[in-house]
């Protein structure tokens, strides 16, 4: 056997030894079920456990004692006041944030990185201490106060102040989705689209609208998600009049300090089911976002 | 139509991007913006184009004052750099957005659009991708597409900015000789931007070649490569060979010594002589004005090209040269350069 020989017998052998052993990316077995076995626990944990509590406790007397806590007034009533609050807050954070994405993406102007941590405020703002702000402007002591109950307006503790907490503490949404794609995108197309003699509507709606449609879907969705299980803002400004300015996520919290556990868990599995559809929607949308992105060849 | 620009002047913050810009664009012309990155070529294609405001100046189409109307009612067609094809679209909506756009009152009938829009793929030849989105084309077909697109409107002036920058050379020769030969074939008044030399003196009826916010030279691609007028495009455009010159009472002198060449009116001072490569004549020494050693020999193809050391400047200058490859040459050598035409530009200029 000559060397040559040798070397071609023995080395397949020796690749194989070392690609199961020593791969640089493959961890040890024993450390790759270690962290799997983490990762799934951890979301048993504090994720699965707690949706199937949810479900089991509302469930627990039955179809029909879920069926009838959600059919009660309060119930409805708190059903319908989110879905009120949520249809105007998204409506307003759609129109403000598109506003806000347009103006930051596309356009340079003094104040524009004073805007952009503007936008973020929110996010950092504890919910409470957003809520305590419309206190401070609109309650009977606060700084419109004395004007608004001079002609009958009501906003504190009442469905305008819900809408407006709720509306401020979901702001950052829309604008969020959509100030990367935007940046991203540039305004050629835009551009391209006004020297063919698009007017400035025409741009926006065949242009600059189909282009990051998924993004303020995106947008939309987590705001919708975040308005409606708001906790902290609304609770400071709603006043928890029963019957008239409980959101979900309040009556959810009145239903079982009052021990009515199968009650509040019905309104609560609610919360959990919007939770389920957002992440599923959310999980679709960003495959479509991923699709828009045209690789550029240059 | 007829393009005027006078006095333009742009500046973005303190950086001054047009500094008193004049051109005029005869009817049917292929005029070429040439410059470096930085000129401000493409800033006054999209100021003619609308897409940019000045801050002081006039631009006038056909006499008429064109800084008094949006760029959708200039009637420019405007070519991009990266194409800019609305990549929701497909080929055939790209080409039609600037049709289904118009008011009512004067907007084609779709079977009208339908027909237009199909004869301006087969214009460009590729009336076969009418289905296809911008993201399955390669850069030379969107480009195409592109232009479909500006022509569409049936622009007045066409206006292309890079129109080849982003194409792999190849498909850049092959587009340039089809832009040129479209052109001749439509006839309509047109500026293109490109930093390419080559591409500006192959394409274009007359090149204007700028720097720093001003043109330096407007003329045919022969005036500027034969006779360039300022030190910059001659140092632009094609290869030169630069030498650091005195000028002394009219008389020239590189390295302290008085060569025998005429200063054609540069001012006294520090100047710079500068040759074509091609027109510089080696010999032995004394068969030219200027002296030099070889330092090294590189031979491939017909020519053979060395550097030359010579004196002058703070101690020597290297410059690069060519010679036929018979020639015999080797480091060390003492060879005699001799320019048959040459250019003397003052320092400051």
């Amino acid at each position: 056997m000559t060397q040559l020989d040798l070397i071609t017998t023995v080395a397949p052998v020796r690749v194989r030894e070392i690609s199961a052993e020593h791969d640089a990316r493959t961890e040890p077995r024993l450390v790759r079920l270690a962290i799997i076995g983490i990762a799934v626990t951890f979301l048993s944990l504090f994720v699965v456990l707690p949706l199937v509590i949810v479900f089991t406790q509302a469930f627990s007397r039955g179809v029909s004692a879920y069926l009838a806590a959600l059919a009660e007034p309060e119930a409805l009533s708190a059903i319908k006041l989110t879905l009120v609050v949520a249809a105007i807050s998204v409506g307003l954070n759609l129109i403000f944030g598109l506003a806000a994405a347009w103006a930051v993406a596309k356009f340079d102007f003094p104040g524009k990185t004073l805007l952009i941590t503007l936008i973020d405020l929110p996010f950092s703002v504890s919910p409470v201490i957003s809520g305590l702000v419309f206190v401070l402007l609109f309650g009977a002591q606060g700084f419109f106060g004395a004007w608004l109950q001079a002609r009958d307006i009501h906003i504190l503790f009442a469905v305008p102040g819900i809408a407006l907490a709720t509306t401020f503490v979901t702001f950052p949404f829309v604008a969020r989705a959509l100030i990367p794609l935007m940046q991203e995108q540039g305004t050629q197309e835009e551009e391209a689209a006004l020297s063919l003699g698009a007017s400035g509507l025409q741009t926006f709606f065949r242009v600059t609208l189909p282009n990051i449609k998924w993004g303020l879907l995106y947008g939309v969705l987590l705001c919708n998600a975040r308005a409606m299980g708001e906790f902290g803002a609304v609770s400071v400004v709603s006043g928890h009049i029963r019957g008239e300015t409980n959101t979900m996520p309040l009556l959810v919290e009145i239903l079982y300090n009052e021990y009515q556990f199968v009650a509040s868990f019905a309104i609560a599995s609610l919360l959990a089911m919007l939770a389920l559809v957002t992440l599923v929607v959310k999980t679709i949308l960003e495959g479509r976002l991923q699709e828009g992105q045209v690789p550029r060849d240059d | 139509m007829t393009i005027e620009v006078r006095n333009i002047v742009k500046k973005f913050g303190s950086f001054t991007a047009l500094d008193g810009v004049d051109l005029k664009v005869g009817k049917g012309e292929l005029l070429a913006l040439l410059g470096p990155s930085g000129s401000g070529k493409t800033t006054l294609l999209r100021i003619i184009a609308g897409l940019d405001w000045p801050d002081g100046g006039e631009v006038r189409f056909d006499g008429e004052n064109a800084l008094a109307r949006g760029a959708g009612e200039r009637h420019v067609g405007f070519v991009f750099q990266h194409y800019a094809l609305f990549r929701h679209m497909n080929v055939f909506e790209n080409v039609a957005f600037g049709l289904r756009v118009q008011p009512r009152a004067v907007r084609l009938n779709e079977d009208a659009i339908k027909k237009r829009v199909n004869e301006l793929l087969d214009l460009v030849q590729l009336a076969w991708l009418s289905d296809r989105y911008p993201s399955q084309l390669s850069g030379g077909q969107r480009q195409r597409i592109a232009l479909a697109r500006a022509l569409a409107i049936e622009p007045r002036i066409l206006l292309l900015d890079e129109p080849f920058g982003a194409l792999d050379a190849k498909v850049r020769k092959e587009l340039r000789r089809w832009l040129r030969a479209l052109h001749d074939e439509i006839h309509v008044t047109s500026i293109f931007v490109t930093h390419d030399q080559e591409e500006a003196l192959e394409v274009a009826n007359r090149v204007v070649v700028m720097d720093k916010g001003r043109i330096e030279q407007i003329g045919t691609p022969g005036e500027v490569y034969d006779n360039p007028a300022t030190a910059f495009v001659h140092g632009f455009i094609g290869e030169s060979i630069v030498l650091p010159v005195d000028v002394r009472d009219g008389r020239v002198e590189l390295g302290g010594k008085a060569l025998n060449l005429e200063s054609q009116g540069a001012g006294a001072g520090p100047s710079r002589l500068f040759v074509r490569r091609h027109d510089m004549q080696v010999g032995p020494v004394g068969s030219g004005v200027i002296e030099g050693a070889v330092r090294r020999v590189r031979a491939f193809g017909p020519i053979q090209r060395a550097d030359v050391a010579l004196p002058g400047g703070d101690g020597e200058t290297l410059i690069e040269i060519d010679t036929p490859r018979d020639r015999e040459l080797n480091p060390g050598d003492l060879v005699g350069l001799q320019p048959r035409r040459y250019r003397i530009f003052s320092a400051s200029t």
